[in-house]
């Protein structure tokens, strides 16, 4: 094709045998595929098509980034107490994000109405999820069996008994009602994520019994959970769930939609675990029997470790849709993270006309940069199990 | 349960309890409508080594695979070392911790190190001591000359060596039986002789063994008795040298001509 092929083993090659004598060294590729503008003539402009995306894209661009910047950084205010440092003044016409509120009520929108003396045991709650997180997110981390323990076992415990008090230790009792903020929400997220999965788990093993019984119910649940809105069953769950006890019972409001949130998703889980039980091949099934594992070390020990580690990735999407939809939970009366920045930005200390674009900015970006975190931990996890990394 | 009186049990095949390790009798067995095995009648004694051959679709793995309940069996009685394999879930799980099975794509567990696939189903199923289960794994490592693997994962392994790994996982069981469905036909060329020798010495160590094989080589070498299978049914049966030299059967003679040109 090129110049570089006309070497001695041309003429060589003209007879019916070849031998090769000198092993050919590595070249560089040739100058137009490398480089700066080699990557933007293959990326960008590689046909009239993609050339005009790259013009739509940079129009785009240019003009949403500079009025984007302008507002969150260069009008922003980033220091007052009340809504007149907020205002347009002669000497500053235009106003931006108000950051002054936000850096203002931001304990507000971290604890709700947490007493606040005890608000260190809500950072405490923060941190032992943290630990756990990474410690369930770090495929290579020692002892991930122990983890599992900690992270679906210990770590409710204690942040139960924490963050609800326990007087006999020492721990004074909060009401859920005075739970509020980036709290709720995470304890939603959490509690959605702690007890769906292990759920999920059973229902997807449910739906491949061989039992009938078992089947019929574990598809029925995660049908009808799936086939409803998420609103609908956080009002079963707060409507229904006092039905099921003594009628005296009215169990804790958050409980009710905890329960809801859990049970919703659980079903998505099911079925993200399934795709997952789908993907091992017949052949381990076969050799766990054969040495004699019955169902459940089979299951335990060889299926659902090898399933739930490529379905990492879809559990990370589903947990990024179900903390989203947890803002749902302020149907049921739940004081949320984004709650808390409406119940802020009507407070007539603060209230100004862009105050709510500056609240609603904060929860945007708050969300994305969770989401976003979450997304780029299915991407590596994705790209790792891609690399053939079998472990 | 086990007598183990020595330091490191296990090292020779479990003793049978009977002098009949497998005794097929009459057995049938039907995918839907499709009839795979047809009375099936085979007595495999005591320290006797099968070769099973036959066309591809002739019902060979089905058959091996009947023997350890991977499939289910419809008319006739499977004994295995006089445990009557029928729906007593007991009695399957009693048989398939001494029937060991080696498959033809290995079914290593990926997820585990290769010393964790070899210690895995004694320390759950045989209740032994991790430290027991790993000094036996690590012997029975050095039996199929891979000692030094122990600590790679099987996807880091070659096809010839995760097939010896497989073989000692099945020993690690301790099993009195050994099934093997075409241990070697995935593998390359040059990697199947080090699973042959392999079985080679297994088979010296007085083990009782079903192969399913298309090995010509070591099914002479190594076989007390060739089964020639057709269409679900046992058309043949003889010894190595009687069944390659003077077959009995049409169907055999083809077979046969058309394998050893
Ligand atoms: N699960 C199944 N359902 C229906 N038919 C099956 C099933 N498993 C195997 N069969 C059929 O049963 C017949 C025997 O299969 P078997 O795997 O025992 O053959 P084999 O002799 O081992 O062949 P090969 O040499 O190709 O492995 C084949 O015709 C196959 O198509
Ligand atoms: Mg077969």
């Amino acid at each position: 094709m090129s110049d570089i092929a006309t070497t001695t083993d041309a003429k060589l090659m003209e007879g019916p045998a070849f031998v090769r004598g000198q092993p050919l060294a590595p070249l560089p590729p040739p100058l137009a595929e490398a480089g700066a503008i080699g990557w933007m003539r293959k990326n960008l402009f590689s046909s009239t098509l993609n050339v005009v995306l790259t013009i739509v894209c940079a129009a785009l661009i240019v003009w949403l980034v500079p009025p984007l910047v302008k507002y969150l950084l260069i009008d922003a205010v980033w220091e007052g107490s009340i809504r007149a440092d907020c205002l347009p003044r002669p000497d500053r016409p235009e106003i931006g994000a108000c950051w002054a509120f936000v850096i203002d009520r931001i304990n507000f929108f971290t604890y709700g109405f947490y007493p606040i003396e005890e608000r260190w045991r809500v950072n405490v709650f923060f941190v032992l999820l943290a630990a756990g997180v990474v410690w369930m997110a770090w495929l290579d981390a020692p002892r991930r069996d122990l983890g599992v323990i900690y992270f679906f076992v210990v770590m409710p415990v204690v942040s139960l008994i924490l963050l609800l008090g326990w007087p006999l230790v020492g721990l004074a009792k909060v009401p859920t009602t005075s739970w509020g903020g980036v709290l709720v929400t995470v304890v939603v997220s959490a509690v959605g994520i702690v007890f769906s999965l292990p759920i999920g788990i059973v229902l997807a093993l449910g739906r491949r019994s061989q039992m009938p019984a078992v089947r019929l119910f574990s598809v029925i649940f995660i049908e009808f959970v799936r086939g409803v809105p998420l609103i609908t069953v956080l009002f079963m769950a707060s409507v229904m769930l006092p039905l099921f006890g003594p009628e005296t019972w009215s169990p804790d409001k958050l409980l009710r939609a905890l329960v809801g949130v859990s049970l919703f998703a659980a079903a998505y889980m099911a079925e993200v675990v399934r795709a997952g039980l789908q993907a091992i091949p017949k052949g381990q099934y076969e050799a766990a029997m054969a040495v004699g594992l019955g169902y459940w070390k089979t299951m335990g020990l060889i299926v659902l470790p090898q399933a739930l580690k490529i379905t990492i990735p879809n559990i990370v999407n589903t947990t990024i849709g179900l903390f989203k939809d947890t803002t749902l939970v302020f149907i049921v009366g739940i004081f949320d993270f984004l709650m808390t920045i409406e119940a802020a930005r009507v407070d007539p200390n603060w209230a100004t006309p862009g105050i709510s674009t500056t609240g609603y900015a904060f929860a945007a970006i708050f969300y994305l940069i969770f989401c976003y975190g979450m997304s780029r931990y299915a991407r590596f996890v994705e790209a790792r199990l891609a690399a053939g990394d079998r472990r | 349960m086990e007598q183990q009186t020595t330091g490191i049990p296990g090292l020779k095949p479990a003793p049978l309890k009977t002098g009949v390790a497998v005794d097929l009798i009459g057995v049938h067995k039907w995918y839907g409508d499709f009839h795979v095995l047809r009375d099936i009648n085979l007595r495999v004694t005591k320290s006797e080594r099968i070769v099973i051959c036959g066309p591809s679709g002739s019902g060979k793995s089905t058959m091996i695979r009947c023997i350890n309940r991977l499939e289910e069996h419809q008319q006739g009685r499977i004994v295995v070392d006089g445990m009557e394999l029928a729906n007593d879930l007991k009695k399957i799980d009693e048989v398939r911790r001494d029937v060991g099975m080696v498959f033809q794509h290995f079914n290593l567990f990926p997820h585990l190190t290769v010393l964790e696939n070899l210690t895995l189903a004694p320390i759950w199923v045989r209740k032994q001591l991790k430290k027991q289960a790993e000094e036996i794994a690590m012997h029975y490592l050095q039996r199929v000359k891979i000692p030094e693997q122990a600590a790679k994962f099987p996807g880091q392994l070659s096809g010839g060596q995760q097939q010896r790994v497989a073989i000692a996982r099945a020993l690690c069981m301790n099993p009195k039986i050994m099934l093997f469905d075409e241990p070697t036909s995935a593998l390359d060329p040059e990697m199947v002789k080090e699973v042959l020798d392999t079985m080679v010495r297994l088979a010296e160590d007085g083990m009782t063994m079903l192969v399913v094989t298309h090995e010509m080589g070591f099914a002479r070498q190594v076989a007390n008795r060739i089964v020639f299978m057709d269409e679900g049914q046992i058309v043949e049966v003889n010894e190595p040298k009687a069944f390659f030299d003077n077959p009995q059967h049409e169907r055999t003679k083809l077979f046969l001509s058309q394998i050893l040109h």
